[in-house]
């Protein structure tokens, strides 16, 4: 088994602990893993740029935000929490099964796709690719961000009396 | 000019975040004024009273990648029309200064990643201004909380993931294969032997077909429609849908599925599913908002058939009903609203002759559901004819005649809609209800009006499609 193989098991379970649990809290931290785990596997692939960003955005950032937003919210009494652990475990057991399957089935699947993966190192200079060739999507990223703002707002924000 | 439109309303949202709070409501007024400007300056070149081109320096100092034709020309009149018909509802139907404000800013939001969609020429960027639409509508549906506005807002959210990952790994698949997403990339990728192109496009037409409410991939759509704010759901309804996944569908057919025949198979039966389910179930609502989400699930369904026609005509007669189904839908979630507004309720079951009492609401009603169920000299009925002639001309005679009995059930469940609200004796229970303010019944006048315009000068406007469409 190599490292690799390890490494994507390991990001799969991290995956599904994330959709199982019912805890926000333990569903970021196993996200966060998750990510973690996906950039290591970018990293081993050559892609060491996408490794950095998914790391300090997705496993980085991202938690951050979803901590925050968790430390906002109410804990529920801890019965309610046994019995939507159990509904959900009822609900969504074959969903492991299912991607165990879906693993194994593809391991057999001769599929006649022959790509030439890209060299490692030869994806161009990040900065050319963000300031000069996809300068449009960063406009729509910072217009995704401030979005975001806005939607905070209108979901977290209580209404002052000021506003009325 | 193509640079300002998305420069132009990000300085708007700039601008109207930095008045003090007493200056809030001025804001609505801000985001009426740019939809007004970007209507008037974009409709105005194709008709031949004005020339922008000496803005053209802009465009080239800027140097983003973005370009217009005619077909971003309808897009972004319709998106100005649905947006300023939901700024005026914003008035009666936001009930605090906070709302209108959030509400101003979330129509700016989506009216840059509109436009973007609009003038991309390339399947990452679309997807980047796809995604801004979304989250700012998603926000849309929840302005006013509640558990049916979270309940519609989930499922919009939960469905427009499955999208997304379905588009971006399709653009996986395109950068691995050809290297590029741009259109042209696509085209030449499409044309070289191998089965990952298709698989690739097969993912972003599934991703499209959510965004756009397409059956199998309906099930939000009439949920996050009913449950939002009233402006919310004119603005959405209008045009966000439609600019979201059925636009993408149009200029993909546009520039990139020009010839081939498996995506005009897929849009034959897919449209033709949806233009027909859609129907049956606008039919068996008794909820109007509902009944009008469902309609919208069958007319989007039109415009997707189309496409599966031949391929000049195709798209000039899905691009024609866009225009048409973004005015008059607009118009009828704005009749929705003021009858909302005046009874309370939008169960069709405890309406009833409320036609004495709002008799400008019942018009314009009834002049934008006769649009939509195509009876002529209306806009529908042309847009409808030459779908039907585009489907006719490349020997689709089994799909022509499905979209005209499903014409049929369109009229059907528009006359029982204006039976059950407007026609017999009215109920006791609203002797008191009178016709609604002026806020409301202005978009209703104005999208009526350009409803019969378009119809009477339809000649016009199908030359002005056809000198430019391809």
């Amino acid at each position: 088994m190599t490292l690799m193989t390890i490494l994507l098991v390991l990001l799969v379970l991290a995956a599904l602990w994330a959709s199982m649990t019912t805890l926000l809290l333990r569903a970021t931290i196993a996200l966060a893993l998750a990510s973690a785990m996906l950039a290591v596997v970018m990293y081993a692939l050559g892609a060491t740029i996408a490794a950095v960003l998914e790391l300090s955005v997705c496993a980085g950032l991202i938690s951050v935000v979803f901590v925050s937003v968790i430390s906002l919210t109410q804990r529920k009494p801890f019965k309610d929490y046994v019995v939507r652990r159990m509904s959900r475990l009822t609900r969504f057991w074959p969903l492991p099964l299912v991607l165990i399957a879906a693993g194994v089935a593809l391991t057999f699947v001769r599929a006649p796709i022959q790509v030439a993966l890209p060299a490692a190192g030869a994806e161009e200079d990040v900065r050319v690719v963000l300031w000069n060739l996809r300068q449009l999507d960063l406009f729509g990223q910072i217009l995704i961000l401030l979005a975001g703002v806005i939607g905070v707002l209108v979901l977290f924000k209580r209404e002052g009396k000021d506003d009325n | 000019m193509s640079h300002l439109l998305l420069l132009v309303p990000f300085a708007a949202l700039i601008l109207a975040n930095l008045l003090p709070r007493s200056a809030r409501p001025a804001a609505t007024g801000i985001a009426l004024g740019v939809l007004a400007l970007q209507t008037v300056a974009v409709a105005l070149p194709p008709l031949g009273l004005a020339d922008w081109s000496a803005l053209n320096p802009v465009d080239t100092a800027i140097g983003l990648h973005v370009s217009m034709d005619n077909l971003s020309v309808l897009l972004l009149v319709s998106a100005g029309l649905a947006g300023m018909a939901s700024i005026f509802a914003a008035g009666p139907g936001l009930k605090t200064p906070r709302e209108r404000f959030l509400f101003a800013n979330l129509v700016l939001v989506a009216l840059i990643g509109i436009n973007g969609i609009s003038m991309v020429r390339d399947l990452f960027s679309l997807y980047v201004f796809i995604e801004v639409t979304a989250i700012a509508t998603f926000i849309l549906v929840v302005l006013r909380h509640g558990v049916e506005a979270y309940e519609g807002a989930w499922k919009y959210v939960i469905l427009s993931a499955v999208a997304s990952v379905l588009m971006l790994a399709s653009i996986a698949l395109f950068i691995l294969v050809e290297g590029g997403v741009s259109l042209s990339a696509i085209t030449h990728a499409l044309a070289s032997p191998g089965p990952i192109p298709w698989i690739a496009t097969a993912l972003f037409l599934c991703g499209l077909f959510i965004k756009g409410g397409l059956v199998p991939f309906h099930g939000w759509l009439a949920d996050a429609y009913s449950a939002a704010p009233a402006p919310s759901s004119i603005f959405m309804a209008g045009i966000v849908t439609k600019a979201s996944g059925v636009f993408a569908l149009m200029r993909l057919s546009q520039s990139v599925f020009v010839d081939a025949l498996p995506t005009r198979w897929i849009f034959l039966v897919v449209g033709a599913v949806t233009l027909v389910i859609g129907a049956f179930l606008a039919l068996t609502q008794s909820d109007m908002k509902r009944m009008l989400a469902y309609s919208s699930v069958s007319q989007i369904g039109y415009i997707v058939l189309a496409l599966g026609g031949s391929p000049q005509l195709g798209i000039v007669a899905a691009a024609l009903h866009f225009f048409n189904h973004a005015v008059s839908k607009s118009q009828l979630f704005a009749n929705a609203q003021a009858i909302e507004e005046q009874l309370g309720t939008i169960s069709m079951d405890r309406m009833g002759g409320l036609g004495s009492r709002m008799p400008v609401t019942a018009g314009t009603s009834a002049v934008a559901s006769l649009s939509i169920a195509g009876l002529p000299p209306l806009a529908g009925f042309w847009s409808k004819l030459l779908i039907v002639i585009a489907l006719w001309q490349v020997g689709q005679y089994v799909f022509a005649a499905i979209a005209i009995l499903t014409s049929l059930v369109t009229l059907g469940y528009f006359l029982s809609l204006q039976r059950r609200v407007f026609f017999g004796v009215p109920l006791a229970e609203w002797a008191n209800v009178r016709e609604v303010r002026g806020r409301l019944l202005t978009p209703a006048l104005a999208l009526s009006l350009i409803t019969v315009a378009v119809g009477l000068v339809f000649p016009l406007v199908l030359s002005l499609l056809l000198g430019g469409s391809r």
